[in-house]
């Protein structure tokens, strides 16, 4: 910035350095990050790979996956079928690449279920205190005193077992540590004199909450949604494992492992496999998460 | 009538043994495009009463009256557009992650201006900032050119009395200087009033006609600005403050 007298009127400061910063350059600048760190890119190129996968599976998977040939069950991998096939003759690899379809359904779903209302309770609770805040963390407590795979249990159990409800009950044991999380950002604001500064100008609690304490907690959640993540699958197939998730024959990742571990013993490969995917994926979620926070985090200095 | 009233406010914290008295019966008036001063040390509680004036603390006693009507039955959004503050620390007085334009907009939108761009630009230009400030984001300005974007904020609602609470005193020597000039100069093309927070005796000797002296939450004495040269006041703290600022400045 270029330093000059300034007579007040005639002179005007100029901006100097016509530097844009728009949302757009920002992600740009947060990829850049997250793939400048060898872990961080690991996830993220992970993640895409899922992403591109899910998108174009009944191109790239080499069998239907509900096509049964018994005379071909139980067969070890081959360069026929890369990844072997299950009792019923069916190709697990292509089983694995259409179960990222439902994999990345329930973690879209659950994001978009949980994030929003985390941040809302959270906010919420955070930013108008009293009562309010105290029967919001209370309900919040009850959630969280509960291990998230228990409280799915039984919210399925109570539903009904289907993918849709499994996906359901795990949205509903996500939220808390989200809620928990934007209360403690906006608690740390909400008398910031920017705050005050916009309540001056007449802006609604509403407005202050989404257009000025929202904005300030969208990283740490965004961050925490992600590490979630890695949860949220390991549920998902914990409940298909149970048989209350996705039901046969979807070829959910955690119900393939279920029915996989009567044969585990003499064919590894109808557990490994899927087992595999779930590691690998959980894993980059929540390396990516580990990377979004630190390129997301405001005290680094950008 | 005065632009502002503030007849015998006080604050009282906790009760029975506890209670404490924050502000005790604090008195004063501001006349029609007067600049009024408030001085005193740290926690004597000239913050606090401002913030009273500004509707951000609501638990107190007594009457504050904006040209007339009492604060406590007039619409906000007829309050918003008469009062308006300028905060002491311009790094937090703007939000980290609003655009200039984003911040100078939403008074706008909220009050649902006409021309909005126009009146954008034309807050900038009259704090000395060049237009193409609207792209810029916080953390891209200078102190100083910060203090200036609060005031086009402050100062885009067009009111007529304008609370500042230190307003110069996050800024370096060479900047408050500057930002003490602009504020002088929009007061008399304005014809604003201003009630001028300061621990600074000389800022307030600079920008008020009048002041107040505070010491515990209680106002201890109104004075004119000519006193502060010649030291002659009656309550003995004002005068102690008045001979320790002036024997600074000679110091100095």
């Amino acid at each position: 910035m270029t330093t000059k007298s300034i007579d007040i009127g005639t002179a005007a400061m100029t901006a100097s350095s016509a530097k844009t910063y728009t949302a757009w350059s920002r992600l740009l600048r947060v990829l850049k990050d997250l793939l400048a760190n060898p872990s961080s890119g690991f996830g993220l190129v992970v993640i895409a790979i899922l992403l591109v996968t899910a998108l174009v599976a009944p191109w790239i998977a080499p069998y239907e996956p509900n096509m049964i040939n018994l005379a071909k069950a139980l067969q070890p991998p081959s360069t026929a079928h890369l990844f072997g096939t299950d009792e019923l003759g069916r190709d697990v690899l292509s089983r694995i690449i259409h179960g990222s379809r439902i994999s990345l359904t329930i973690i879209t779903i659950v994001s978009v279920i949980v994030g929003p209302l985390g941040l809302l309770v959270g906010t919420t609770a955070g930013y108008f205190g009293g009562w309010y805040d105290t029967v919001m963390m209370r309900i919040t407590d009850i959630f969280l005193s509960f291990p998230s795979l228990i409280l799915s249990l039984a919210f399925v159990a109570a539903l009904g077992a289907s993918l849709e409800n499994a996906i359901i009950a795990i949205g509903l044991t996500a939220w808390p540590p989200i809620a928990r999380l934007a209360r403690a950002e906006t608690l740390t604001f909400r008398n910031a004199d920017y705050i005050s500064a916009s309540r001056m100008q007449g802006a609604s609690k509403l407005r202050i909450i989404i257009k000025s304490i929202m904005p300030m907690c969208l990283p740490s959640v965004l961050v925490r949604v992600t590490l979630s993540m890695a949860t949220v699958i390991l549920t998902a197939a914990g409940l298909g494992f149970l048989g209350l998730g996705a039901q046969p024959p979807l070829p959910e990742w955690g119900a393939m492992i279920a029915t996989g571990r009567r044969y585990m013993l003499d064919n590894w490969w109808l557990v490994a496999f899927p087992g595999g995917a779930i590691l690998l994926v959980s894993l980059a979620f929540n390396l990516l998460g580990d990377g979004l926070r630190d390129a997301l985090d405001p005290k680094q200095g950008h | 009538m005065n632009a502002i009233d503030v007849r015998n406010v006080s604050i009282d914290l906790g009760s029975g043994a506890a209670k404490r008295r924050i502000l005790g019966d604090v008195t004063f008036s501001v006349k029609p495009g007067e600049s009024f001063g408030l001085v005193g040390e740290s926690g004597s509680g000239k913050s606090t009463i401002l913030r009273c004036i500004a509707r951000l603390l609501t638990l107190w006693d007594g009457a504050i009256e904006m040209e007339g009507t009492s604060i406590k039955d007039m619409p906000f959004a007829d309050y918003c557009r008469m009062v308006q503050m300028v905060f002491q620390d311009p790094y937090g007085s703007l939000h980290p992650r609003q655009s200039i334009r984003t911040a100078l907009q939403e008074p706008l939108r909220i009050h649902r201006m006409d021309r909005q761009l126009e009146r954008m630009e034309r807050a900038l230009t009259d704090v000395g900032l060049d237009p193409a400030f609207l792209a810029r984001y916080p953390h891209e300005l200078s102190g100083g050119q910060r203090q200036r974007v609060a005031i086009a904020r402050a100062l885009i609602l067009e009111p007529r009395i304008l609370l500042l609470d230190e307003p110069t005193s996050a800024l370096d020597v060479s900047v408050q200087a500057e930002v003490l000039n602009l504020l002088a100069d929009l007061r008399t093309r304005r014809n604003l009033t201003y009630l001028f927070v300061s621990h600074d005796l000389a800022v307030i000797d600079h920008m008020c006609e009048r002041l107040a002296v505070m010491q515990h939450g209680r106002v201890v004495e109104i004075m004119d600005r000519a006193v502060l040269s010649t030291g002659k006041a009656n309550d003995p703290y004002a005068r102690e403050l008045i001979e320790a600022s002036l024997a600074y400045d000679q110091a100095v």
